[in-house]
């Protein structure tokens, strides 16, 4: 980026702006997407009234989010209650810096930036306990201590099966892992990433990986069937409960950059990225310009995943959660190490 | 063993459940989009009253049937000569002997249980298929079905009550010669007395 802007500060000011632009965007039209998906799910409409089809739906319940007064709670921690939402969404955008969108556009193509991105993206939870505590209500901090319990545990998990990917990539940095899995769909590393036939071998424990790491994901998100931090009908809105006006919005709109954020993770770790399905048998299909739209794309398939899956299950109990964690995921992701470590050694 | 299989029944069940979803998601939608689309009344819906007022001849048995009590009847006899509406007779010929100065139905309090219409000697009050009639004040939900001014009512009231003064004049003459006593006074009862005797 420094060659086309001349200057590296320039460059380093002017990359996150569409990124910014795009969760704005994003958010805006995943709000309507979850809610016209919901709809067609429950074979309802939707919203239809404002726009065609309700396509300004969205940008009228954020203006009038922005016109609502600020209230807050009387015994509230002025300060943390204020700051907590911002910090829920800076800690999500900080993990946008290393998600590579094409070839020539990453923020920072840190040499650790899976690492960076599990690390800032858990900071999030340390904001959500903040806006809990603050609020001085019984649900909101029970909707902040759910969250720790859950994101914490989940991310175990997370970290174990984006390490299959690791392992066989051998290292941490984004573009390098999607790099690596240039020239089709079967270099994708939920196809054994590059490799002679043997790495065929690995398809159904790469499957088992990527379907873990969207698992987990999930819960780190709150999202159905883990939304128990804000769990409509037992904690009201768990952590957004005190919160009115924008700085609601905020942590919606966190909640839905943090949903991309992980859906593009998983795509470039297991589905190649900003790669195109057919390598480079069409050379026009990889393009940086059209890498953004496989990136995006790809991006947008695992958040409708998200939405779908949202529609169909109802939320899980707390000793579930746990269970499904610590029992299941946890263990399954350990034993799916252990087999593509001796599938390295082997090799 | 029984742990494979609680991960097999998870995802299977979690794949026939998306499954159903995705289905669902290219399904007609049920919704009827109503103020656009309506659907068909049944026949005999009941909604909104309405009195056809000309028909009405102020009997009052609508308001009886009424279990809320949200129908208001006041009616003013007729003077003999005099014509009841345009002309004088309903539309299935009944003479009409009353002007009904007020017919008052309240629809806050209107529970649509028909029982108004049945015993309605002329069938002029009826069930209709009007049922957006929401108002933003209570007033706005009682309607007025009687035609008359309340110039017209005055006038109604005076001419009655020249009539019954002129009947009553004419009874007098005619109970006159008779030597009949005009008012025939009851035993006059002292309550303090019987009072005082109870104590």
């Amino acid at each position: 980026m420094t060659e086309i802007f001349g200057s590296d500060l320039i460059a380093k000011i002017i990359i996150p702006i569409p990124i910014a632009l795009w969760i704005a965007l994003f958010a805006l039209y995943a709000v309507l997407a979850e809610r016209k998906i919901s709809a067609w799910i429950q074979d309802r409409v939707g919203p239809n009234r404002v726009g065609k089809w309700g396509l300004l739906q969205t940008i009228i319940d954020a203006i009038k989010l922005i016109q609502k007064e600020f209230v807050y709670p009387i015994r509230a921690d002025k300060l943390l209650f204020r700051i907590a939402p911002y910090l829920v969404f800076s800690a999500t955008f900080l993990g946008y810096a290393v998600i590579p969108f094409s070839s020539i556009y990453i923020g920072v193509d840190l040499n650790v930036g899976l690492f960076y991105f599990f690390a800032v993206t858990s900071l999030g939870v340390m904001a959500l306990l903040i806006a809990g505590w603050s609020s001085n209500n019984k649900y909101s901090l029970y909707g902040g201590m759910r969250s720790v319990a859950q994101i914490v545990s989940y991310e175990i998990p997370t970290a174990l099966s984006a390490l299959t990917v690791v392992m066989l990539s051998g290292t941490l940095q984004m573009q390098k892992i999607v790099m690596q899995q240039s020239g089709g769909i079967q270099n994708w590393f939920i196809f054994g990433g590059p490799g002679d036939v043997s790495k065929y071998l690995l398809v159904p424990f790469m499957l088992v990986s990527a379907v873990i790491l969207f698992i987990s994901t999930l819960a780190e998100t709150n999202r159905t069937p883990f939304d128990l931090p804000e769990a409509d009908s037992e904690l009201v809105a768990g952590v957004h409960l005190e919160y009115s006006g924008m700085m609601f919005a905020f942590f919606f709109l966190a909640e839905y950059a943090q949903m991309f954020a992980v859906s593009a993770l998983v795509s470039t770790l297991f589905f190649g990225g900003w790669q195109s399905p057919f390598g480079n048998l069409i050379p026009f299909l990889n393009t940086p310009g059209m890498q953004f739209f496989w990136s995006l794309i790809k991006g947008l398939f695992f958040v409708f995943v998200q939405i779908w899956l949202r529609w169909t299950l109802p939320r899980v109990r707390v000793d579930q959660l746990m269970n499904m964690c610590w029992k299941y995921l946890i263990p399954i992701s350990l034993a799916n190490i252990l087999i593509i470590g001796v599938y390295i050694a082997l090799k | 063993m029984k742990y494979f299989k609680h991960i097999y029944q998870a995802i299977s069940t979690i794949l026939i459940g998306m499954g159903i979803t995705f289905r669902h998601l290219f399904q007609k939608s049920v919704t009827i989009q109503y103020p656009e689309v309506r659907l068909q009344l049944p026949e005999r819906e009941r909604n909104r009253i309405f009195v056809n007022i000309d028909d009405c001849i102020g009997c009052d048995q609508c308001a009886r049937a009424c279990p809320v009590s949200c129908i208001t009847i006041e009616t003013i006899k007729a003077v003999p000569g005099d014509i009841v509406g345009k002309t004088g007779v309903t539309s299935q010929g009944k003479k009409k002997s009353l002007f009904v100065s007020k017919f008052e139905i309240d629809f806050g309090k209107c529970c649509f249980c028909q029982l108004c219409v049945f015993p309605c000697p002329t069938e002029c009050i009826y069930m209709t298929d009007v049922f957006e009639y929401s108002s933003y004040s209570r007033d706005g939900l009682i309607y007025q079905f009687s035609d008359m001014t309340p110039e017209m009512v005055e006038e109604k009231k005076k001419k009655l009550e020249e009539y019954n003064i002129e009947q009553a004049k004419k009874k007098e003459a005619a109970a006159k010669p008779a030597g009949k006593p005009v008012n025939i006074q009851p035993p006059e009862v002292k309550p303090s007395e019987g009072e005082n005797k109870a104590q």
